[in-house]
Protein backbone atom coordinates (compact mmCIF):
# COMPACT_ATOMS: atom_id res chain seq x y z
CA UNK A 1 0.00 0.00 0.00
CA UNK A 2 2.83 2.65 0.82
CA UNK A 3 4.49 1.50 -2.01
CA UNK A 4 1.57 3.21 -4.39
CA UNK A 5 1.29 5.97 -2.31
CA UNK A 6 5.16 6.60 -2.80
CA UNK A 7 4.62 6.41 -6.54
CA UNK A 8 1.78 9.04 -7.13
CA UNK A 9 4.21 11.81 -5.40
CA UNK A 10 6.64 11.18 -8.28
CA UNK A 11 5.29 12.63 -11.92
CA UNK A 12 4.77 11.37 -15.25
CA UNK A 13 5.97 7.48 -16.19
CA UNK A 14 5.04 6.63 -12.43
CA UNK A 15 1.67 6.98 -13.59
CA UNK A 16 1.44 4.46 -15.72
CA UNK A 17 3.16 2.50 -13.98
CA UNK A 18 0.63 3.35 -10.95
CA UNK A 19 -1.96 1.84 -13.37
CA UNK A 20 -0.64 -1.34 -14.01
CA UNK A 21 0.45 -1.77 -10.63
CA UNK A 22 -3.52 -1.26 -9.72
CA UNK A 23 -4.34 -3.74 -12.93
CA UNK A 24 -1.87 -6.43 -11.38
CA UNK A 25 -4.12 -5.93 -8.09
CA UNK A 26 -6.99 -5.75 -9.46
CA UNK A 27 -6.68 -8.59 -11.38
CA UNK A 28 -6.06 -10.70 -8.13
CA UNK A 29 -8.97 -9.07 -6.61
CA UNK A 30 -11.58 -10.86 -9.58
CA UNK A 31 -14.00 -12.87 -7.90
CA UNK A 32 -12.66 -16.72 -8.10
CA UNK A 33 -15.56 -18.74 -9.95
CA UNK A 34 -14.91 -22.86 -9.98
CA UNK A 35 -13.07 -24.09 -13.54
CA UNK A 36 -14.80 -26.79 -15.22
CA UNK A 37 -13.58 -30.42 -15.19
CA UNK A 38 -12.69 -29.93 -18.60
CA UNK A 39 -10.70 -26.93 -17.53
CA UNK A 40 -9.23 -29.28 -14.90
CA UNK A 41 -8.27 -31.76 -16.75
CA UNK A 42 -6.46 -29.42 -19.15
CA UNK A 43 -4.67 -27.65 -15.79
CA UNK A 44 -3.79 -31.18 -14.26
CA UNK A 45 -2.02 -32.62 -17.96
CA UNK A 46 0.64 -29.28 -17.21
CA UNK A 47 1.53 -29.84 -13.56
CA UNK A 48 3.59 -33.04 -11.78
CA UNK A 49 1.95 -34.95 -9.16
CA UNK A 50 4.76 -33.46 -7.14
CA UNK A 51 3.51 -29.81 -7.52
CA UNK A 52 -0.28 -31.04 -7.02
CA UNK A 53 0.66 -32.64 -4.05
CA UNK A 54 2.56 -29.47 -2.26
CA UNK A 55 0.28 -27.50 -3.20
CA UNK A 56 -2.39 -29.52 -1.10
CA UNK A 57 -0.30 -29.44 1.87
CA UNK A 58 0.36 -25.66 1.26
CA UNK A 59 -3.84 -25.46 1.35
CA UNK A 60 -3.67 -27.40 4.80
CA UNK A 61 -0.89 -25.51 6.25
CA UNK A 62 -2.63 -22.42 5.53
CA UNK A 63 -5.98 -23.42 7.40
CA UNK A 64 -4.59 -25.17 10.42
CA UNK A 65 -2.95 -21.78 11.21
CA UNK A 66 -5.77 -19.98 10.39
CA UNK A 67 -7.80 -22.57 12.52
CA UNK A 68 -5.70 -22.10 15.64
CA UNK A 69 -7.24 -18.62 16.27
CA UNK A 70 -10.66 -20.25 15.35
CA UNK A 71 -10.75 -17.93 12.08
CA UNK A 72 -12.68 -19.32 9.64
CA UNK A 73 -11.28 -19.21 6.47
CA UNK A 74 -12.50 -17.74 2.96
CA UNK A 75 -12.42 -19.21 -0.24
CA UNK A 76 -11.41 -15.99 -1.92
CA UNK A 77 -8.20 -15.43 0.44
CA UNK A 78 -7.36 -19.25 0.13
CA UNK A 79 -6.94 -18.66 -3.60
CA UNK A 80 -5.16 -15.28 -3.69
CA UNK A 81 -2.95 -16.15 -0.99
CA UNK A 82 -2.02 -19.92 -1.60
CA UNK A 83 -3.75 -21.61 -4.71
CA UNK A 84 -2.35 -18.42 -6.64
CA UNK A 85 -0.88 -19.93 -10.44
CA UNK A 86 -3.34 -23.20 -9.62
CA UNK A 87 -6.45 -22.13 -9.32
CA UNK A 88 -7.40 -23.73 -12.33
CA UNK A 89 -6.84 -27.11 -10.79
CA UNK A 90 -8.25 -25.54 -7.56
CA UNK A 91 -11.02 -28.89 -6.99
CA UNK A 92 -8.46 -31.18 -7.41
CA UNK A 93 -6.27 -29.50 -4.91
CA UNK A 94 -9.18 -29.16 -2.66
CA UNK A 95 -10.30 -32.32 -2.70
CA UNK A 96 -6.80 -33.74 -1.78
CA UNK A 97 -6.92 -31.30 1.01
CA UNK A 98 -9.97 -32.62 2.50
CA UNK A 99 -8.67 -36.03 2.01
CA UNK A 100 -5.71 -35.17 4.02
CA UNK A 101 -7.68 -33.72 6.43
CA UNK A 102 -9.99 -36.44 7.14
CA UNK A 103 -7.48 -39.75 6.90
CA UNK A 104 -4.30 -37.71 8.43
CA UNK A 105 -6.21 -35.52 11.12
CA UNK A 106 -9.84 -36.57 11.28
CA UNK A 107 -10.96 -33.01 10.77
CA UNK A 108 -13.50 -31.93 8.51
CA UNK A 109 -13.86 -29.00 6.28
CA UNK A 110 -16.96 -27.42 6.52
CA UNK A 111 -18.30 -24.81 4.77
CA UNK A 112 -20.38 -22.56 7.02
CA UNK A 113 -21.13 -20.07 4.47
CA UNK A 114 -22.14 -21.39 0.81
CA UNK A 115 -22.49 -17.38 -0.31
CA UNK A 116 -19.31 -16.38 0.49
CA UNK A 117 -17.34 -19.63 0.74
CA UNK A 118 -16.35 -19.60 4.37
CA UNK A 119 -14.89 -22.88 5.79
CA UNK A 120 -14.29 -24.10 9.21
CA UNK A 121 -12.52 -27.40 10.39
CA UNK A 122 -14.19 -29.50 12.98
CA UNK A 123 -13.08 -32.34 15.01
CA UNK A 124 -14.51 -35.94 13.55
CA UNK A 125 -12.90 -37.68 16.52
CA UNK A 126 -14.61 -39.18 19.27
CA UNK A 127 -12.81 -37.83 22.12
CA UNK A 128 -10.78 -40.32 24.29
CA UNK A 129 -12.27 -41.06 27.93
CA UNK A 130 -9.19 -41.88 29.75
CA UNK A 131 -7.02 -38.55 28.04
CA UNK A 132 -9.34 -35.67 28.21
CA UNK A 133 -9.03 -36.59 32.04
CA UNK A 134 -5.44 -35.66 31.97
CA UNK A 135 -5.72 -32.26 30.23
CA UNK A 136 -3.00 -30.21 32.13
CA UNK A 137 -5.10 -27.01 32.04
CA UNK A 138 -8.62 -25.99 30.34
CA UNK A 139 -9.22 -22.76 28.76
CA UNK A 140 -11.20 -20.71 30.83
CA UNK A 141 -12.61 -19.25 28.22
CA UNK A 142 -14.23 -22.97 26.81
CA UNK A 143 -15.80 -22.68 30.48
CA UNK A 144 -17.45 -19.54 30.01
CA UNK A 145 -18.79 -20.69 25.86
CA UNK A 146 -19.55 -23.87 27.59
CA UNK A 147 -21.93 -22.07 30.24
CA UNK A 148 -23.45 -19.01 27.87
CA UNK A 149 -24.63 -22.05 24.99
CA UNK A 150 -26.25 -24.27 28.10
CA UNK A 151 -28.23 -20.84 28.46
CA UNK A 152 -28.93 -20.58 25.06
CA UNK A 153 -29.85 -24.03 24.05
CA UNK A 154 -31.87 -24.63 27.74
CA UNK A 155 -33.93 -21.89 26.75
CA UNK A 156 -34.33 -23.19 22.80
CA UNK A 157 -32.40 -21.30 20.84
CA UNK A 158 -32.61 -17.55 21.29
CA UNK A 159 -31.78 -15.58 24.25
CA UNK A 160 -32.25 -11.80 24.90
CA UNK A 161 -28.52 -10.25 25.94
CA UNK A 162 -29.49 -8.86 29.25
CA UNK A 163 -30.39 -12.80 30.50
CA UNK A 164 -26.45 -13.72 29.76
CA UNK A 165 -25.04 -10.66 31.44
CA UNK A 166 -27.52 -11.55 34.51
CA UNK A 167 -26.32 -14.74 34.34
CA UNK A 168 -22.28 -14.14 33.60
CA UNK A 169 -22.82 -11.81 36.81
CA UNK A 170 -23.89 -14.19 39.50
CA UNK A 171 -21.12 -16.27 38.42
CA UNK A 172 -18.85 -12.93 39.37
CA UNK A 173 -17.97 -12.40 35.44
CA UNK A 174 -19.24 -8.92 34.90
CA UNK A 175 -19.78 -7.97 31.92
CA UNK A 176 -19.30 -3.80 32.80
CA UNK A 177 -15.87 -4.38 34.69
CA UNK A 178 -12.59 -5.37 33.86
CA UNK A 179 -12.63 -9.88 34.06
CA UNK A 180 -9.10 -10.77 36.11
CA UNK A 181 -8.95 -13.58 33.26
CA UNK A 182 -11.25 -12.57 30.60
CA UNK A 183 -9.86 -8.90 30.54
CA UNK A 184 -12.99 -6.78 28.59
CA UNK A 185 -15.89 -9.58 28.97
CA UNK A 186 -18.08 -8.06 26.60
CA UNK A 187 -15.86 -8.11 23.80
CA UNK A 188 -14.49 -11.71 24.59
CA UNK A 189 -18.73 -12.44 24.22
CA UNK A 190 -20.26 -9.85 21.64
CA UNK A 191 -16.52 -10.00 19.64
CA UNK A 192 -14.21 -12.98 19.96
CA UNK A 193 -17.07 -15.62 20.19
CA UNK A 194 -19.42 -14.40 17.15
CA UNK A 195 -15.94 -14.13 14.50
CA UNK A 196 -15.38 -17.50 15.54
CA UNK A 197 -18.80 -18.11 14.98
CA UNK A 198 -19.45 -19.78 18.51
CA UNK A 199 -21.99 -17.40 19.20
CA UNK A 200 -24.65 -15.09 17.20
CA UNK A 201 -25.01 -11.81 18.29
CA UNK A 202 -28.09 -10.28 15.75
CA UNK A 203 -30.70 -6.99 16.65
CA UNK A 204 -33.89 -7.50 17.64
CA UNK A 205 -36.03 -5.92 15.64
CA UNK A 206 -38.14 -3.22 16.77
CA UNK A 207 -36.65 -2.66 20.58
CA UNK A 208 -36.03 0.56 21.44
CA UNK A 209 -33.34 0.91 23.21
CA UNK A 210 -32.05 -1.59 20.68
CA UNK A 211 -31.61 -4.80 22.08
CA UNK A 212 -29.77 -8.13 21.08
CA UNK A 213 -29.99 -11.82 21.43
CA UNK A 214 -27.80 -14.36 21.64
CA UNK A 215 -28.12 -17.64 19.43
CA UNK A 216 -25.65 -20.66 19.16
CA UNK A 217 -23.39 -20.54 15.64
CA UNK A 218 -22.09 -22.39 13.40
CA UNK A 219 -18.96 -23.62 14.62
CA UNK A 220 -21.14 -24.64 18.31
CA UNK A 221 -24.07 -26.25 16.20
CA UNK A 222 -21.11 -28.00 14.48
CA UNK A 223 -18.89 -29.33 17.51
CA UNK A 224 -20.51 -28.91 20.40
CA UNK A 225 -22.70 -32.01 21.39
CA UNK A 226 -26.76 -31.39 22.51
CA UNK A 227 -26.99 -34.34 24.19
CA UNK A 228 -23.68 -33.53 26.28
CA UNK A 229 -24.96 -30.25 27.50
CA UNK A 230 -28.31 -31.56 28.45
CA UNK A 231 -26.14 -34.21 30.24
CA UNK A 232 -24.14 -31.53 32.21
CA UNK A 233 -27.64 -29.48 33.13
CA UNK A 234 -28.63 -32.76 34.72
CA UNK A 235 -25.98 -33.47 37.08
CA UNK A 236 -26.23 -30.04 37.77
CA UNK A 237 -29.58 -29.52 38.87
CA UNK A 238 -30.07 -33.35 39.70
CA UNK A 239 -32.46 -34.34 37.16
CA UNK A 240 -32.96 -36.69 34.74
CA UNK A 241 -32.05 -35.03 30.97
CA UNK A 242 -35.78 -36.21 29.50
CA UNK A 243 -37.00 -34.45 32.39
CA UNK A 244 -36.95 -31.26 30.38
CA UNK A 245 -38.49 -32.90 27.28
CA UNK A 246 -38.63 -30.24 24.92
CA UNK A 247 -35.02 -29.17 25.42
CA UNK A 248 -34.86 -33.63 25.42
CA UNK A 249 -36.65 -33.67 21.45
CA UNK A 250 -33.93 -30.48 20.29
CA UNK A 251 -31.01 -32.14 21.73
CA UNK A 252 -32.12 -35.46 20.00
CA UNK A 253 -33.27 -34.52 16.31
CA UNK A 254 -33.93 -38.07 15.58
CA UNK A 255 -36.39 -38.61 18.07
CA UNK A 256 -38.80 -36.56 16.18
CA UNK A 257 -41.08 -34.21 17.53
CA UNK A 258 -45.20 -34.45 16.94
CA UNK A 259 -46.40 -32.98 13.86
CA UNK A 260 -44.68 -33.99 10.15
CA UNK A 261 -43.35 -37.04 10.52
CA UNK A 262 -39.43 -37.62 9.54
CA UNK A 263 -37.21 -40.26 8.30
CA UNK A 264 -35.49 -41.70 10.76
CA UNK A 265 -31.55 -40.73 11.09
CA UNK A 266 -29.22 -42.62 12.83
CA UNK A 267 -28.01 -41.35 15.89
CA UNK A 268 -24.39 -39.76 15.61
CA UNK B 1 -1.07 -35.02 19.63
CA UNK B 2 -2.19 -32.15 18.66
CA UNK B 3 -3.98 -30.53 21.44
CA UNK B 4 -1.49 -32.07 24.23
CA UNK B 5 1.60 -30.95 21.80
CA UNK B 6 4.09 -33.42 24.52
CA UNK B 7 2.71 -36.99 25.83
CA UNK B 8 5.22 -39.35 27.67
CA UNK B 9 6.31 -42.90 26.53
CA UNK B 10 3.04 -44.19 28.48
CA UNK B 11 0.22 -42.15 27.26
CA UNK B 12 1.79 -42.25 23.75
CA UNK B 13 1.50 -46.65 24.86
CA UNK B 14 -1.85 -45.89 25.79
CA UNK B 15 -2.91 -43.85 22.74
CA UNK B 16 -1.47 -45.97 20.49
CA UNK B 17 -3.69 -49.06 22.08
CA UNK B 18 -6.26 -47.07 22.03
CA UNK B 19 -5.96 -46.44 17.87
CA UNK B 20 -5.60 -50.37 17.34
CA UNK B 21 -8.72 -50.96 19.79
CA UNK B 22 -10.75 -48.67 17.79
CA UNK B 23 -9.83 -50.32 14.57
CA UNK B 24 -9.74 -53.49 16.09
CA UNK B 25 -6.33 -54.16 15.29
CA UNK B 26 -4.45 -56.06 16.72
CA UNK B 27 -1.55 -53.87 19.19
CA UNK B 28 2.03 -54.93 19.51
CA UNK B 29 3.51 -52.30 21.90
CA UNK B 30 7.21 -52.42 20.65
CA UNK B 31 5.78 -50.99 17.05
CA UNK B 32 4.82 -47.25 18.95
CA UNK B 33 7.68 -46.47 16.73
CA UNK B 34 7.41 -48.19 13.74
CA UNK B 35 3.38 -46.75 14.39
CA UNK B 36 4.62 -43.01 14.43
CA UNK B 37 7.08 -43.71 11.44
CA UNK B 38 4.09 -44.08 9.25
CA UNK B 39 2.19 -40.83 10.94
CA UNK B 40 5.35 -38.90 10.29
CA UNK B 41 5.26 -40.24 6.63
CA UNK B 42 1.97 -38.81 6.46
CA UNK B 43 2.93 -34.96 8.16
CA UNK B 44 6.11 -34.74 6.12
CA UNK B 45 4.40 -32.61 3.59
CA UNK B 46 2.70 -30.39 6.36
CA UNK B 47 6.52 -29.97 7.25
CA UNK B 48 5.20 -31.46 10.73
CA UNK B 49 6.69 -34.49 12.68
CA UNK B 50 6.38 -36.45 16.03
CA UNK B 51 9.81 -36.14 17.83
CA UNK B 52 11.35 -38.13 20.65
CA UNK B 53 13.34 -36.65 23.22
CA UNK B 54 14.50 -36.99 26.90
CA UNK B 55 13.58 -34.85 29.61
CA UNK B 56 16.51 -33.34 31.40
CA UNK B 57 14.61 -33.73 34.48
CA UNK B 58 13.19 -37.18 35.28
CA UNK B 59 15.25 -38.89 32.40
CA UNK B 60 11.99 -40.30 30.87
CA UNK B 61 11.11 -40.20 26.81
CA UNK B 62 8.47 -38.01 25.54
CA UNK B 63 6.94 -37.43 21.82
CA UNK B 64 5.94 -34.07 20.82
CA UNK B 65 4.41 -32.72 17.90
CA UNK B 66 6.97 -30.30 16.10
CA UNK B 67 6.74 -27.52 13.31
CA UNK B 68 9.92 -28.49 11.17
CA UNK B 69 8.97 -25.42 8.97
CA UNK B 70 10.41 -23.35 11.18
CA UNK B 71 13.52 -22.70 11.82
CA UNK B 72 13.52 -20.19 14.27
CA UNK B 73 12.59 -18.53 16.96
CA UNK B 74 9.49 -17.24 14.67
CA UNK B 75 7.59 -20.21 14.82
CA UNK B 76 6.20 -18.52 18.69
CA UNK B 77 5.61 -15.44 16.65
CA UNK B 78 1.82 -15.55 16.40
CA UNK B 79 1.77 -15.87 20.29
CA UNK B 80 4.37 -13.93 21.34
CA UNK B 81 4.91 -10.04 20.26
CA UNK B 82 8.86 -8.91 19.10
CA UNK B 83 10.37 -7.86 22.66
CA UNK B 84 8.89 -10.46 24.09
CA UNK B 85 10.74 -12.76 22.04
CA UNK B 86 13.60 -10.68 22.89
CA UNK B 87 12.94 -11.66 25.87
CA UNK B 88 13.04 -15.54 25.43
CA UNK B 89 16.35 -15.53 23.17
CA UNK B 90 18.15 -13.43 25.58
CA UNK B 91 16.26 -16.19 28.54
CA UNK B 92 17.90 -19.03 26.15
CA UNK B 93 21.32 -17.39 25.28
CA UNK B 94 21.45 -17.24 29.43
CA UNK B 95 20.33 -21.00 30.03
CA UNK B 96 22.92 -22.36 27.34
CA UNK B 97 25.98 -20.53 28.56
CA UNK B 98 24.73 -21.48 32.12
CA UNK B 99 26.81 -24.13 33.80
CA UNK B 100 23.98 -26.64 34.55
CA UNK B 101 21.29 -25.45 32.57
CA UNK B 102 19.12 -23.38 35.13
CA UNK B 103 19.60 -19.87 35.77
CA UNK B 104 17.94 -17.68 38.53
CA UNK B 105 14.27 -15.69 38.12
CA UNK B 106 16.21 -12.80 38.71
CA UNK B 107 18.71 -13.29 36.22
CA UNK B 108 15.77 -13.59 34.04
CA UNK B 109 14.18 -10.96 34.83
CA UNK B 110 17.51 -8.54 34.82
CA UNK B 111 17.61 -9.00 30.72
CA UNK B 112 14.41 -6.72 30.59
CA UNK B 113 16.50 -3.83 31.19
CA UNK B 114 18.71 -4.76 28.26
CA UNK B 115 16.32 -5.22 25.38
CA UNK B 116 16.82 -3.46 22.25
CA UNK B 117 13.40 -3.58 20.83
CA UNK B 118 10.59 -2.28 23.17
CA UNK B 119 11.52 -1.96 26.37
CA UNK B 120 9.41 -4.24 29.40
CA UNK B 121 8.88 -3.34 32.75
CA UNK B 122 9.76 -6.00 35.54
CA UNK B 123 6.48 -6.81 36.11
CA UNK B 124 5.91 -7.22 32.48
CA UNK B 125 8.63 -9.08 32.44
CA UNK B 126 7.38 -11.62 34.43
CA UNK B 127 4.49 -11.86 33.05
CA UNK B 128 5.34 -12.83 29.74
CA UNK B 129 8.06 -15.76 31.41
CA UNK B 130 5.39 -16.82 33.44
CA UNK B 131 3.36 -17.15 29.90
CA UNK B 132 6.45 -19.24 28.61
CA UNK B 133 5.86 -21.88 31.62
CA UNK B 134 2.43 -21.68 30.79
CA UNK B 135 3.22 -22.66 27.44
CA UNK B 136 5.94 -25.38 28.24
CA UNK B 137 8.22 -23.63 26.85
CA UNK B 138 10.51 -23.24 30.06
CA UNK B 139 10.36 -25.04 33.51
CA UNK B 140 10.18 -23.35 36.34
CA UNK B 141 11.41 -25.14 39.79
CA UNK B 142 12.33 -23.06 42.74
CA UNK B 143 13.23 -19.92 41.42
CA UNK B 144 14.94 -20.90 38.52
CA UNK B 145 14.46 -21.49 34.91
CA UNK B 146 14.89 -23.69 32.30
CA UNK B 147 14.34 -24.81 28.92
CA UNK B 148 11.15 -28.00 28.91
CA UNK B 149 11.81 -30.98 27.25
CA UNK B 150 9.03 -29.51 24.37
CA UNK B 151 11.71 -26.51 24.07
CA UNK B 152 14.61 -28.78 23.10
CA UNK B 153 12.47 -31.07 21.14
CA UNK B 154 11.32 -28.69 19.27
CA UNK B 155 14.20 -25.95 18.66
CA UNK B 156 17.11 -28.85 18.76
CA UNK B 157 17.64 -27.98 15.14
CA UNK B 158 17.96 -24.08 16.15
CA UNK B 159 19.84 -24.83 18.99
CA UNK B 160 22.39 -26.71 17.85
CA UNK B 161 22.97 -24.24 14.79
CA UNK B 162 22.54 -20.70 16.82
CA UNK B 163 24.76 -22.00 19.67
CA UNK B 164 27.30 -24.40 17.90
CA UNK B 165 30.29 -23.12 19.42
CA UNK B 166 28.73 -23.38 22.90
CA UNK B 167 26.41 -26.33 23.09
CA UNK B 168 27.86 -30.08 24.06
CA UNK B 169 26.36 -33.27 23.64
CA UNK B 170 25.70 -36.15 26.75
CA UNK B 171 28.69 -37.99 26.47
CA UNK B 172 26.38 -40.95 27.09
CA UNK B 173 23.24 -40.44 24.80
CA UNK B 174 24.71 -37.83 22.85
CA UNK B 175 22.01 -35.70 22.63
CA UNK B 176 22.29 -31.67 23.42
CA UNK B 177 22.80 -31.28 27.14
CA UNK B 178 22.11 -28.27 29.73
CA UNK B 179 20.99 -29.77 32.82
CA UNK B 180 24.51 -31.68 33.37
CA UNK B 181 27.36 -32.64 35.42
CA UNK B 182 30.38 -31.80 34.18
CA UNK B 183 33.87 -33.67 34.32
CA UNK B 184 36.05 -31.65 36.27
CA UNK B 185 39.37 -32.95 34.72
CA UNK B 186 40.30 -29.52 32.57
CA UNK B 187 41.89 -31.53 29.50
CA UNK B 188 38.48 -33.93 29.65
CA UNK B 189 35.25 -31.71 30.60
CA UNK B 190 32.79 -34.13 29.19
CA UNK B 191 29.04 -33.44 29.53
CA UNK B 192 26.81 -36.08 30.89
CA UNK B 193 22.51 -35.41 31.55
CA UNK B 194 21.71 -35.89 35.01
CA UNK B 195 19.23 -38.76 34.46
CA UNK B 196 22.02 -40.38 32.07
CA UNK B 197 24.27 -39.82 35.24
CA UNK B 198 21.83 -41.93 37.42
CA UNK B 199 21.60 -44.45 35.14
CA UNK B 200 25.47 -44.89 34.25
CA UNK B 201 26.69 -44.75 37.69
CA UNK B 202 24.05 -46.72 39.31
CA UNK B 203 25.45 -49.16 41.41
CA UNK B 204 29.04 -48.21 41.33
CA UNK B 205 31.28 -47.56 44.58
CA UNK B 206 34.02 -45.51 42.77
CA UNK B 207 32.03 -43.43 40.06
CA UNK B 208 34.64 -42.66 37.03
CA UNK B 209 34.55 -40.29 34.14
CA UNK B 210 34.01 -42.55 30.90
CA UNK B 211 35.84 -40.40 28.98
CA UNK B 212 39.09 -40.15 31.16
CA UNK B 213 38.81 -42.50 34.07
CA UNK B 214 39.11 -39.67 36.67
CA UNK B 215 37.42 -40.00 39.56
CA UNK B 216 33.62 -38.39 39.07
CA UNK B 217 33.24 -36.38 42.14
CA UNK B 218 29.38 -35.22 41.73
CA UNK B 219 26.41 -36.66 43.84
CA UNK B 220 25.18 -39.66 41.49
CA UNK B 221 22.11 -39.08 41.38
CA UNK B 222 18.75 -41.53 41.78
CA UNK B 223 17.57 -43.02 39.05
CA UNK B 224 14.11 -41.58 38.42
CA UNK B 225 11.69 -44.29 39.05
CA UNK B 226 10.29 -45.15 35.56
CA UNK B 227 7.16 -46.94 34.88
CA UNK B 228 8.26 -49.86 32.56
CA UNK B 229 5.49 -51.80 30.83
CA UNK B 230 7.48 -54.69 29.38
Amino acid sequence: MSQRKRLSNTQGASQNKRRSDSLAEDDSEVPFTQPSSSQVQRGLARVSNAQVEQKAAEVVQYIMVKDQKKIPVRRADLVKHVIKDYRNIYPEIMKRVLQTFSQVFGLELVEIDTKAHVYILINKLEPHEALTTNQGSVNPKTGLLWVILSVIFMKRGAVKEGLIWNTLKKLRVDPGERHEVFGDVKKLVTDEFVRQRYLEYVRIPHTEPLECEFRWGQRAELEVSKPQILHFMGQLHEREPQSWSQQYRDAHPSLGAPGPSQPSRSQR
Amino acid sequence: MMSNSLVDEREASTLYKHCCDIHKVPCVPDKLDDFIDTINAKLQLMFMQIRKGMSEVNGRQYYALVNMAETDITRMSSDYADNELELFRKTMDLIVSSENGKISSTDALNIADSLMTKRLKKSEAEQVLNRLVQDKWLNEKRGEFSLSTKCIIEMEPYIRRMYEDQVKLCHICHNIAFQSQICDSPTCGIKIHNPCVARYFKGRVEPRCPACDEFWPHEIPEVPRSISRR
